[in-house]
């Protein structure tokens, strides 16, 4: 499959900090994939987002976005239109006093014609289950819609790619599940790139490729099962592992037989019923 | 407690008034000034006034409102009456030691009392009616030309924008830090002005703080979203001109017209 972003051997340090932020990475992005990106603070997860549209450029080696380097001045914002970025908090990415004046902020700026930017909100709308409130103002949201006009925003440019820079870390459980329901049917249905910056280990169980990122460097780079197996090292560099990982982990260092590649609770159960039955006096039934 | 200001007095609806497209009830609105400052006999004046409430029954907005625009500028309102009714010179009505109103006085200060109220409630409705995104973008296009002058047009039509956008947010977040200082043990209610002043900077700090760093995390947002001014830039709503509009200003300068025939007609009271 095609790679719509290749970055090469990435160098970066902060003007204000001693340390690289970024010390060699080098990563490539597949068309269409849903990648998370996993690390604890000031790992360089979102440095290296930072990197994919062009708000920060590399020190050393090089970043290709669709084939376009990221340090050519002359088409910042070719890049920028092809990868999209979501922040943290929702209240500071809304510009206009209208959701549906904000979904066609980046549109406008792009220089659209008016129809098709009206044609293109409404689209986007409807593609992150917001048209009803497309009246509303931006503070009569819950923090879950504001983040999902946020993303609206975005894909109303149509972006190849959408950087999500940890989008429910300031956001309530109910929240959390409405904006990471939204990202996977952008993937799924528009065929979206996604990047999944995050610190909840079950969003990252969620993507198809997790990424984990420890002092500037990629420490791991599977699929999530693959990631999640490696319990002793994700705890050692201060990250977690699903909740559900952690109990089949626990429960193997009592002794208890059980498989390796356990993510999600429904796995979790299954694998722990399948034990029981196995092993349960009177032939395995539960009671 | 703090969430109930509203800003911009906006009252939505669906009025002939409310449709009218924003750079024309700006256009109307400083033909009204005209029109209430022109006329120099109170007939005219009457014009004036009856423009403004026709414009009020239009666009369905309550009289009492009228009240509520003019409350804070009563003061004003009295102390301009008070000014005309003793200093105009002319036949005295009545005297008192070196106080004297004259009957060109009362007139004068009638009138000019009538003339404000009237300017401030006809004023009024212009952002009763439009909602301030509106006005915003009205002003943006009607001082347009200006851009030619190197003005940063586009640029204050933003920072505006911006503005009205995160007021509701501010807002919130100002209670939110207030309620965090109460629960430290600020006291934000007993004291002397000063004190109560002095109480006030713990809220405004953090308030000035965050505001900073949002304006940070916004404009590394607008930036990622492909801002880079107005140059080039093309809007979703396009205002138009319809023929109520055209219609609306054809009323305007007829009252304009008539005000004007009215000031040869009848006799000046100054």
């Amino acid at each position: 499959m095609d790679n719509i972003i290749i970055a090469k051997d990435l160098v970066y340090h902060y003007p204000q900090s001693e340390d690289r932020a970024l010390s060699g990475v080098s990563l490539a992005i597949e068309k269409g994939d849903m990648v998370a990106v996993l690390g604890h603070n000031g790992s360089g997860k979102s440095t290296l987002a930072k990197h994919f549209n062009a708000v920060l450029l590399p020190e050393g080696g090089v970043c290709y976005v669709d084939g376009i380097n990221t340090s050519d001045e002359e088409r910042l914002f070719d890049i920028r239109q092809r990868t999209g970025m979501v922040f943290q908090n929702p209240d500071n990415q809304i510009v206009a006093t209208i959701v549906e004046e904000d979904v066609a902020f980046g549109l406008e700026n792009l220089g659209v014609e008016p129809a098709e930017i009206r044609r293109r909100v409404d689209d986007a709308l409807r593609a992150v289950g917001m048209y009803e409130y497309r009246q509303h103002a931006p503070h009569q949201l819950s923090g879950g819609q504001k983040q999902r006009v946020a993303i609206a925003g975005i894909i109303a440019m149509r972006p190849q790619v959408v950087i999500l820079d940890e989008p429910t870390a300031m956001l309530d459980p109910r929240g959390r599940r409405e904006v990471m329901k939204t990202v996977a049917d952008l993937n799924r249905e528009e065929g979206v790139t996604v990047i999944l910056i995050t610190h909840y280990m079950d969003e990252a169980a969620q993507c198809r490729r997790v990424v984990v990122m420890d002092r500037g460097k990629v420490l791991l780079d599977s699929t999530p099962k693959g990631v999640f197996s490696h319990v002793g090292l994700l705890k050692e560099v201060g990250l977690d592992v699903p909740q559900a990982t952690e109990i089949v982990y626990e429960l193997k260092k009592c002794g208890v037989v059980l498989p390796d590649d356990v993510i999600t609770e429904e796995e979790c159960a299954a694998a722990i019923s399948a034990y029981l039955d196995r092993h349960a006096p009177g032939g395995g039934r539960r009671s | 407690m703090l969430k109930d200001i509203t800003i911009g007095q906006y009252f939505p609806g669906d009025s002939p008034v409310h449709r009218l497209d924003p750079r024309m009830k700006i256009i109307l609105t400083l033909v009204f000034v005209v029109i209430i400052f022109v006329p120099d006999n109170p007939v005219g004046l009457l014009v004036g006034g009856l423009f403004a409430a026709a414009g009020y029954l239009i666009a369905r907005i309550p009289i009492k409102m009228v009240r509520k625009s003019i409350k804070p500028v009563i003061p004003i309102i009295v102390f301009t009456g008070i000014l005309n009714m003793f200093f105009v010179g002319g036949d005295p009505v009545f005297q008192l030691w070196v106080f004297k109103i004259t009957y060109e006085g009362v007139m004068l200060a009638v009138l000019m009392t009538v003339r404000i109220i009237c300017l401030i409630a006809g004023t009024s409705l212009l952002t009763y009616t439009t909602s301030p995104i509106a006005l915003t973008d009205g002003i943006e296009q009607l001082l347009g030309p200006l851009k030619r002058l190197r003005l940063p047009v586009h640029e204050l039509a933003m920072m505006m924008t911006i503005a009205l956008r995160f007021i509701p947010t501010l807002i919130e977040e100002t209670d939110k830090i207030m309620s965090a200082q109460k629960a430290r043990g600020a006291d934000l209610e007993s004291g002397g002005l000063m004190q109560r002043a002095k109480a006030l900077i713990p809220i405004l700090i953090p308030l000035f703080v965050s505001s900073f760093r949002r304006a940070d995390e916004l404009a590394l947002a607008m930036e990622c979203r492909c801002y880079r001014g107005g140059e080039g830039r093309t809007r979703m709503k396009q205002l138009k001109y319809c023929p109520r509009d055209f219609a609306a200003l054809a009323i305007g300068f007829a009252c304009l017209g008539l005000v004007i025939g009215l000031n040869l007609i009848f006799p000046s009271v100054y």
